[in-house]
């Protein structure tokens, strides 16, 4: 398949390009940008007068829920929406059921992605048996099978020994390691940011600490063992300092926020919608400039979806006993496209951790559209206008905080290995 | 079941009130004005002597239907409200959910719409989550009256009442009043609903007392001043608050013991003695003789223990004929409205 993308304005952060320039593609690769190669003969060009034409999205923290609960979202639906989002590559989280701690799981998932052949899917190992905390995980063997990372998800590592011996095996095959870090005894049975806001409403609280005390015992290991990690949905302002602080020092870490914690904080929940109970619990305002501040400064180098498709009945009880998360893959560049507007980054420092930030962070060949690169792309028309409902979006979830809302910016194509793999009608 | 579809959305004004700003649900004090809170205390006063008449009813709920839905166990909560609905002349029906429908995988929107099918005009609910009583009123059964009898760590709105009818009653004008509330405040929704209460109604100082554990700092944001000793918290008050103190509270680490937890903050006739000497004493119930208060303070001639469970039911009728008559309003306003649409 030969394609042409004419007329649109191409930001590849990774090769500092912003401009108004055509891009070939060809065998799944990109041929040459500007100037077509004597001789070559598109099978198709896509005008994109209007369009920005950036690499794929790569998400590195959406739930897929398959194999799982089929009816909160599924490797069929959830991969779509990604391409209706302008994601082309997904890296899964491992808490399915049963979990990814197994070459088999790992495999079934792949096949199953790849008959399919919408957003591609590298999947996150668990980095425990079972997410337990207590055995590791075969994690050469999950390497081997196309996992991309270990991680443990919200589950606790009791034991620091056993932390440290994950955190020495991992680095023994260069695989990457990926906190999301809470210290799981003061989180106890908290749903909401620990502070006045949460006292009075009669919800339990998860101090700023818990986040803190998580990511400090983790950095200390991560300077023993020398494993390259990851830190995933960051919510308070002092773990953005720490991070800053350990990359100072030149500690191999990177991390990410959801583009939830950079758009709301904490008083969304003030009459008990439970469409913003999310983990880690939304924080303060000071909190929120904090993490908008460190992805200004590329501190956080990553934004995240935190996709977590539920159906509607999960968030119809009261606060803490619905299902926390939001179905995001399909609003996050619309949001980020706010967050533009509003001038807290440029568009292509957005595109930055949207791409070739999250493909760094994980080590990734994707996120680029240098000469020679998989060519994944994302087409969007970053004025359009859609309500975010039911008939538009393509995610299982129903639980989209934007729901009946009209937001800016929609994808119009997504391209996958050269090939359309979505087209907006 | 019904589709949830049917599922009403979130609504951002306060759905406590009608849109001529009455009570039409009773779900927290937070929110409401002090000219509210006087005509709650306004009203129970007209039906305190009730209970020493012959004939203890009158007849302004007759022909209407109250579910007394207690989702955890409570005997003497739900007891008053039973009686007050009674004296109201209202159909009760009591369900003790924690035995039947969720026991059997029912979900609470589930049983809520169902009883709202059978033509409830009421619900009264205590739930162990912290607004599931504002989650029902907003998102499932908003045109059924919704009486909080306890939401989690949130809100006890008729217990706070009860007590400022106490205090009101014995103490008179709020504003020349310092309070203490003492023991558990970190789990207690009559604490937070008390501080709001005696806030709006222009107390002139609300405290609370109690060690750090039980004691978060941020409530002082709700309009209180904070102390860990009794010595200091008590000096010079006018009313003295009790708590209950769960024993599970020894599990978790927030005491060592009973003994201790009673040394430093039970009430004894000689800590009470830090209190003005008029001050009165007050307790919501079930008391903890010798955890959380000595013998004879409880019994003693200023506790007003056992005079706040009658008014309890006083206070009891009083919101349920205020939240009958705002939903009533309500409704004639919606009829009148869609009116005028089709007109």
């Amino acid at each position: 398949m030969k394609l042409t993308i004419c007329g649109g304005r191409l930001i590849d952060p990774a090769q500092n390009i912003d401009e108004l320039i055509d891009i070939h593609l060809a065998d799944g690769r990109v041929l040459a940008l500007g100037q077509a190669p004597a001789g070559f003969n598109p099978e198709r060009t896509i005008h994109a007068e209007g369009l920005v034409v950036t690499p794929g999205f790569i998400d590195i923290g959406a739930h897929l829920r398959e194999p799982g609960p089929s009816y909160k979202g599924n490797l069929r639906s959830e991969t779509k929406a990604a391409l209706s989002g302008g994601y082309t590559t997904i890296c899964c989280r491992p808490d399915t059921s049963p979990c990814i701690d197994s070459s088999a799981v790992a495999q079934q998932i792949l096949d199953k992605a790849e008959v399919l052949s919408q957003a591609k899917v590298m999947p996150l190992g668990a980095m425990t048996q079972g997410l337990k905390g207590t055995h590791l995980s075969n994690m050469a063997g999950l390497q081997h099978t196309g996992c991309v990372a270990v991680t443990n998800m919200r589950q606790p590592v009791e034991s620091t020994l056993v932390l440290r011996r994950c955190l020495e095996y991992a680095s023994t095959f260069d695989l990457r390691v990926v906190f999301y870090p809470e210290d799981h005894w003061l989180k106890a049975d908290g749903c909401a940011n620990e502070g006045a806001l949460a006292s009075r409403l009669g919800l339990g609280g998860i101090p700023a600490s818990a986040e803190a005390i998580g990511l400090a015992r983790v950095l200390h290991l991560i300077e023993t063992t020398g494993v390259k990690a990851h830190f995933g949905m960051l919510s308070t302002a002092r773990a953005v300092e720490m991070i800053a602080d350990a990359q100072t020092r030149g500690l191999p870490v990177t991390a990410d926020v959801d583009m939830a914690h950079l758009i709301y904080t904490e008083a969304e929940i003030n009459g008990y919608n439970s469409m913003f109970y999310v983990e880690p619990p939304l924080r303060t305002e000071a909190d929120r400039d904090a993490l908008r501040q460190g992805v200004k400064e590329g501190v956080l180098s990553v934004i995240t979806s935190a996709h977590l498709p539920h159906e509607e009945a999960a968030k119809m009880a009261p606060f803490a006993a619905s299902e926390p998360g939001m179905a995001t893959l399909e609003t996050t560049l619309s949001q980020g496209l706010t967050l533009v507007e509003d001038g807290l980054f440029t568009l292509p420092q957005l595109v930055e951790r949207l791409t070739s930030g999250p493909a760094q962070a994980l080590g990734l060949t994707a996120g680029s559209l240098a000469t020679g690169q998989p060519a994944d792309l994302c087409l969007f028309d970053p004025q359009a206008q859609w309500q975010v409902s039911h008939d538009t979006l393509f995610t299982a979830g129903e639980n989209s905080p934007l729901m009946d809302q009209t937001v800016s910016g929609q994808v119009k194509y997504a391209i996958v290995d050269g090939k359309v793999a979505f087209e907006r009608q | 079941m019904t589709s949830m579809t049917d599922v009403h959305p979130i609504d951002p004004r306060n759905v406590q009130l009608t849109e001529d700003g009455k009570l039409r649900h009773f779900l927290s004090i937070g929110g409401l004005s002090k000219e509210i809170l006087e005509e709650i205390l306004d009203t129970a006063d007209s039906f305190v002597n009730i209970g020493e008449k012959s004939v203890k009813k009158v007849p302004l709920l007759r022909g209407k239907t109250v579910v007394n839905l207690f989702f955890e166990n409570s005997t003497r909560t739900r007891s008053t409200f039973e009686l007050a609905a009674q004296r109201l002349s209202a159909d009760v029906l009591n369900l003790d959910i924690s035995k039947s429908a969720t026991a059997k995988g029912e979900t609470l929107m589930d049983t809520l719409q169902n009883l709202e099918a059978m033509g409830s005009d009421m619900f009264v609910i205590r739930h162990a989550d912290s607004g599931a009583q504002h989650f029902i009123a907003s998102q499932v059964t908003p045109d059924v009256a919704i009486i909080n009898a306890g939401d989690g760590r949130h809100a006890h709105p008729t217990q706070a009442m009860l007590d400022m009818y106490t205090i009101r009653k014995h103490k008179g004008d709020f504003s020349k009043l310092k309070v203490a509330i003492v023991g558990d405040i970190l789990h207690s929704r009559v604490a937070r609903s008390q501080v709001q209460a005696l806030n709006i109604l222009g107390a002139e100082e609300v405290r609370l007392i109690g060690p750090k554990t039980l004691l978060p700092d941020n409530l002082a944001e709700l309009g209180a001043k904070l102390y860990t000793r009794m010595e200091d918290g008590l000096k010079d008050v006018d009313v003295v608050i009790m708590l209950r103190l769960q024993k599970e509270r020894m599990d978790g680490a927030l005491l060592p013991s009973e003994g201790e937890f009673y040394r430093l903050y039970g009430l004894t006739s000689e800590k009470l003695n830090y209190a003005r000497p008029d001050a009165i004493v007050m307790h919501p119930g079930p008391i903890n003789r010798g955890v959380e208060i000595e013998s004879v303070v409880a019994d003693g001639p200023q506790s007003l223990i056992l005079n706040q469970v009658s008014y309890g039911i006083a206070i009891r009728m009083a919101v349920m004929s205020m939240t009958v008559s705002g939903q009533m309003q309500q409704k004639n306003q919606q009829d009148q409205n869609n009116e005028e649409a089709s007109a």
